[in-house]
């Protein structure tokens, strides 16, 4: 069975999404700690996907698809926004960001700590980010 | 899905979190924060028991006033956090920056 879902892009997907993903998670063998913690780091991505790459224009979509494959999860998000390589952007150290009084670049650190591979693609128009969480064992 | 009940307690102003907090209604915590530094608050205690999720955008809500705080001499702090919450607070390092306090009593 596939797990896929789309989003609009809007904020008020994302609890869609969370939904979606506690629901998925569910049938794989992950700890209620990791459970919560790949569901924020998805969410993350998408979260700026809709915000940035597509300024909350809700007739923008995200696919998201969730694939288990020899001992990791695979979160693949694909997007036709304007491409946003996280690999490449450089985590804010916490205290510039108090500095600043940003609100954003939180995020991305927390994709980076959760997750255990980040890879990233864009081809003919369409960004491929996928997160890769190894299981426990 | 977030709700926020303030109450004044012994000269401390409680912020009763319940629920979500995401990039889609972060603002409300933002607004009610605000609200409390306006109103004069010297002391804001967070309680996070409700609190089933925050995303960076709540968390970033907090980190944005943490210099306004020092500037006024406000006090924030934050208890009863679940703890898979507070496992989010500790990956990002917000425990060295909040104090962050068992339960209510704790944090008076």
């Amino acid at each position: 069975m596939k797990h896929q879902i789309r989003i609009y892009c809007e904020t008020s997907a994302l609890a869609e999404l969370r939904i979606f993903l506690q629901k998925t998670l569910g049938e794989f063998h992950l700890s209620d700690k990791d459970q919560h913690q790949v569901t924020l780091a998805v969410e993350e991505v998408c979260a700026n996907l809709i915000i940035h790459s597509h300024n909350c224009n809700a007739k923008d979509h995200i696919e998201l698809e969730v694939k288990e494959a020899s001992g990791k999860l695979i979160f693949e998000i694909k997007d036709q926004g304007e491409a946003f390589n996280l690999i490449d952007y450089e985590i804010p150290d916490l205290k510039k960001v108090i500095g600043e009084k940003r609100k954003g670049g939180l995020g991305i650190i927390l994709v980076k700590k959760i997750m255990d591979e980040i890879e990233f693609e864009s081809d003919k128009g369409i960004n491929t980010c996928r997160l890769i969480k190894w299981f426990q064992t | 899905m977030i709700s926020i009940e303030t109450q004044k307690e012994n000269g401390h102003d409680l912020l009763i979190l319940r629920g979500e907090v995401d990039a889609s209604n972060s603002v409300i915590l933002d607004e009610a924060i605000q609200k409390l530094i306006n109103d004069g608050s010297k002391s804001i205690l967070v309680d996070g028991q409700g609190l089933e999720y925050i995303s960076s955008a709540g968390l970033g809500v907090f980190m944005s006033y943490l210099e306004e705080f020092q500037e006024r001499d406000i006090d924030l702090k934050i208890y009863s956090l679940t703890p898979r919450v507070y496992e989010v607070f500790k990956i990002l390092g917000l425990d060295q920056l909040i104090p962050i306090l068992p339960d209510k009593t704790a944090a008076f």
